[in-house]
């Protein structure tokens, strides 16, 4: 499986998320910004960062960058996207998930743990993860996840909840909601569910003495519904 | 000619920062403040002379990249 990592200025999980994709079997490379064309992919990621520094919005400039046209077309032919954290940020300013994320409620930059709990396991990020929930680490100061009644509705109507944030348990409640999101909304799909953004980091779960393996069960996963 | 642009968050949009600031001017003695909401105000030079074409293409700029209409109005100044 050959996956693509798109590097922006200030983009800083660009590399890890190199590793996480060559440890569990994909063939990764990096594409500069810059660029035009995307390799031949089963896989682009949207990395965590602080693409252009966050400037204007987050996500707003590298969301213009010459890359995203063909990572639009790639989205809309059907190819897999997946963005997380600022990649997340950078998905919904394109347009190609619905909604904004604003900062968080409490104007604290959040960095730790969380449990999150997959709503939707009918695509091909989340078929088959032998589990309900999962551990991921969040470090973000614009998470909290908005959007306009009538955008929840069809996010609703068309089951576009991937994960929310919850207890260890999958209770999913506001105490267990860090950042303010509607519905405790971690991650949402496109309407066809094969464009991904969320704001934790699986990649940042991939190691036994080092975090945790939440993260390895993802990506195994993931690589398995692709091939 | 300068066109001026200002962005304001919609209404129904939380906006923390405009809590805290108006927090803060509670806390320093300014008693009769409502609500503060904080927004973006830019000045844009451009080379067009024409000011209905010039505010045009300012109208597609905010559209497109200076406001995100999901959660923002934006409103450009006639140039004097």
């Amino acid at each position: 499986m050959k996956s693509s990592v798109i590097t922006f200025p200030g983009s800083n999980c660009d590399r890890d998320m190199d590793v996480a994709l060559k440890k569990f079997g994909f063939k990764n490379k990096m594409v500069w910004h810059a660029d035009a064309e995307l390799p031949k992919s089963d896989l682009v990621v949207l990395p965590g960062g602080f693409s252009y520094g966050d400037y204007l919005r987050c996500g707003s400039m590298a969301s213009k960058s010459k890359i995203m046209q063909s990572v639009i077309n790639f989205a809309n032919s059907g190819g897999m996207v997946m963005g997380i954290c600022n990649g997340f940020q950078i998905l919904v300013e394109t347009g190609l998930v619905p909604g904004v994320l604003l900062r968080n409620k409490y104007l604290e930059f959040i960095c730790k743990n969380v449990f999150v709990k997959i709503n939707d396991k009918k695509n091909k990020y989340f078929k088959n993860v032998n589990s309900e929930v999962l551990e991921f680490h969040i470090a973000h100061n614009e998470g909290n996840y908005f959007c306009t009644n009538d955008q929840l509705k069809e996010i609703e109507d068309n089951n576009q909840i991937a994960i929310n944030y919850c207890d260890e348990n999958g209770k999913i409640e506001d105490q267990f909601n860090p950042n303010g999101s509607i519905k405790n909304i971690a991650g949402i799909f496109n309407k066809e569910k094969n464009v991904l953004g969320m704001m934790p980091h699986p990649e940042r779960m991939i190691d036994k003495s080092l975090s945790g393996e939440d993260g390895s069960l993802f990506f195994i996963n993931l690589i398995n519904n692709l091939k | 000619m300068k066109i001026s642009v200002i962005i304001t968050l919609k209404k129904d949009v939380l906006d923390p920062q405009g809590k805290i600031i108006h927090q803060t001017l509670d806390g320093m003695g300014f008693n009769d403040v409502n609500e503060v909401r904080q927004g973006k105000y830019f000045e844009i030079d451009t080379k067009e002379t024409d000011n209905d074409k010039a505010k045009a293409k300012v109208e597609e700029m905010c559209k497109k990249l200076l406001a995100n209409l999901v959660i923002e109005n934006y409103k450009i100044i006639d140039p004097k």
